[in-house]
């Protein structure tokens, strides 16, 4: 509950919502249809349930799959937080959010802890979830299995029969090839010991933090038109081999604004003579701890 | 430095004035209406119209206005817009051999019950620009007699059933999917391939059906019958308990007939493949047609060899709303994802310890 040790007011709608539209876009009926597949989801973690996935007024790969996740779940009291690359003001995280300021009138906050709901691209935030949170996944390729077999009536005779040999090979494959597993987001988990899951394009930095999260995870493709989950205290376990046990990356830079040297860094290029420089991803964590910096000074 | 990652607020709005201006042009020149589109650019209006899923001449001029002139943003106003629509009824299946024709032929028989009609078509012009149409004015027009009245006219492929000289369709009395509304799952009916056929790029089925023709998945086809004109759209309401018309459509129907060369337990036999495409749309009803039937491999056990008898591949691929939105989200940052892989690289090209050793 940091949310409520905050001296912060709650964040309040800064507009009404729009009329014109149904409360969060979507008619009910479909809300009502997204949230069994999300109960079923929930039911069976990390297994790819189907949906009839809706056009959305934003285009296909750009989170209407998550959007209509979000849409299905948010309630009149919700705040909502939305990241793209782990930041709020990219373009596409700044056009969700104020999608849904406009057509369900909630509360939107930046501050990750403040938020009841966060709808992200990419990035799982760096501030821990607490259980009264809701995390939303973009999904554009829901299918772990996809790029080693394309066929999907092949992948879901495979995940019915829990055969996930293929996935092992090429994971293997890679080690014999350059001696590290070459994937470093999108890394592929199981879930509950059972079901292998894409946790989305997140960087296999973020992997760790859905392991046992308290917060509930859902995922949404909407062009793929399925949904899945990863329900609170769910054990997830990224792919390895014993002699190759799984691991993340490492800097050896820091923050250049907040000094950070375990957070996920992103890479500045700085002039022509390629001077790098490396910034927090998650704009709202760097942005905490300068403020608490300031604090304490 | 940190302003090469935000986006913001103010930018999106003033992207979409600088879109605004650029659609209007020069503010000189008379402002394009809605009416005029959908008038003068009535292939257009079609296109947009059938693979936006809705049959609504104004609103899809309206999305052609609106895109400026880019057809598959328009398809997908329109999509959007129908999502949010209240379906009322399903309509009965409508019966293209009552259709009021404005065009048919059949490249199959010299000369077929109810005849042949010519109608609008850019075939047997010769594509020389006309440069009259600079000049604004009146046109001809073609001359008509108003006493002239069309035959009864059967369907092609229905002559050549009674011979039994083609598969005959089953209808399974099984209700239809609407993959608007649920999602498609493999391997699909054929209902619901050719409904995701009939909201299908236009130019990726030509191309699959072009490749069908090339030798790709060969199955030489014949036109057997394309018509093109009005059909009556009847509702059965359940508390009418009888069919009302609601209104006229008009749509283009193609039926190819293919080869099948039989087997064990069949004589020799033509097949169909099928396309169906709102307004005037021949180009788009022939390669659905095509594409229909080399889909239909499956069914007479045929050999599953070419991209267009793939049933997933096709059908995974032809729509162009989800494939504009994906290749385009391309242009969204990848900055978290590809500093993974910069990582990554990096990591690779470092020698190993027994390489330098």
């Amino acid at each position: 509950m940091n949310a409520a040790t905050q001296p912060r007011p709650q964040p309040q709608p800064q507009a009404p919502r729009d009329e014109a539209y149904n409360f969060a876009y979507l008619d009910e009926q479909t809300k009502r249809m997204i949230r069994r597949g999300l109960l079923k989801a929930v039911a069976i973690p990390g297994y790819q349930v189907p949906f009839g996935g809706r056009e959305m007024p934003l285009p296909y790969g750009w989170g209407t799959g998550g959007m209509q996740l979000t849409a299905a779940i948010l309630g009149a009291e919700d705040v909502l937080k939305v990241i793209d690359q782990g930041a709020d003001d990219t373009t596409n995280a700044v056009s969700i959010r104020r999608f849904f300021a406009r057509t369900a009138g909630v509360a939107t906050t930046e501050r990750t802890p403040e938020a009841t709901i966060i709808q992200t691209r990419h990035r799982i935030p760096e501030t821990p979830l607490h259980a009264d949170q809701i995390m939303v996944y973009q999904v554009p390729i829901p299918e772990p299995l996809r790029f080693i077999e394309p066929s999907e009536t092949e992948t879901r005779t495979m995940h019915a029969l829990n055969d996930y040999g293929v996935m092992h090979v090429k994971l293997y494959e890679d080690i014999a090839t350059f001696g590290h597993i070459a994937t470093a987001y999108a890394y592929p988990v199981t879930v509950d010991e059972r079901y292998v899951m894409d946790p989305s394009p997140i960087p296999k930095f973020d992997n760790p933090k859905l392991d046992m999260s308290p917060a509930l995870m859902l995922f949404g493709a909407g062009r793929e038109k399925r949904l899945y989950a990863v329900p609170p205290f769910t054990r997830v376990t990224s792919l390895d081999f014993e002699d190759h046990p799984f691991e993340v990356q490492k800097w050896e830079h820091n923050c250049a604004i907040c000094g950070s040297h375990d957070s996920f860094l992103d890479e500045l290029i700085l002039d022509d003579q390629g001077t790098q420089s490396f910034v927090c991803s998650d704009t709202d964590y760097c942005a905490q701890r300068v403020s608490q910096g300031r604090a304490a000074q | 430095m940190y302003v090469a990652v935000k986006g913001g607020e103010q930018a999106i709005d003033n992207a979409h004035k600088l879109l605004a201006k650029q659609r209007r042009g020069d503010t000189s020149v008379a402002e394009l209406g809605v009416e005029q589109i959908r008038q003068q650019l009535p292939l257009a209006v079609a296109r947009v119209m059938t693979e936006g899923s809705l049959y609504d001449a104004e609103l899809a001029a309206l999305a052609i206005k609106q895109s400026a002139g880019d057809l598959v943003e328009a398809i997908f106003l329109l999509r959007a817009y129908r999502t949010t629509l209240t379906r009322f009824s399903a309509s009965l299946p409508i019966d293209t051999s009552a259709m009021q024709l404005n065009r048919r032929l059949s490249a199959t028989f010299k000369d077929v019950p109810g005849g042949q009609l010519l109608g609008p078509t850019f075939d047997y012009t010769h594509r020389l620009l006309d440069f009259t149409l600079l000049a604004e004015g009146e046109f001809p027009g073609p001359e008509s007699q108003a006493d002239a009245a069309v035959q009864d006219c059967p369907r092609v492929l229905g002559l050549l059933a009674k011979e039994g000289l083609i598969k005959e369709e089953q209808d399974t009395g099984a209700s239809v999917a609407d993959i608007t509304r649920e999602p498609l799952e493999y391997p699909a009916s054929r209902a619901e391939r050719l409904q995701a056929l009939a909201r299908g790029d236009e130019g990726f089925l030509l191309a699959l059906g072009y490749s069908t023709q090339r030798g790709y998945g060969r199955n030489h086809p014949f036109a057997g019958e394309i018509r093109v004109g009005e059909v009556e759209v009847w509702i059965e309401p359940e508390e009418l308990g009888f069919p009302i018309s609601i209104g006229a459509i008009e749509v283009t129907e193609c039926e190819m007939v293919n080869q099948f060369v039989g087997s064990a337990t069949e004589l020799p036999q033509f097949t169909r493949g099928y396309g169906l495409a709102f307004g005037h749309a021949e180009r788009k009803a022939m390669g659905m047609a095509l594409v229909d039937r080399s889909l239909r491999a499956g069914e007479y056990s045929e050999e599953i060899v070419s991209p267009a008898q793939q049933e997933e591949f096709v059908l995974a691929h032809c729509d162009n709303v989800e494939a504009a939105g994906f290749v385009s989200h391309l242009k969204l940052p990848h900055y978290v994802d590809f500093q993974a892989e910069l990582e990554l690289i990096r990591k690779l090209r470092t020698p190993s310890r027994e390489q330098a050793q």
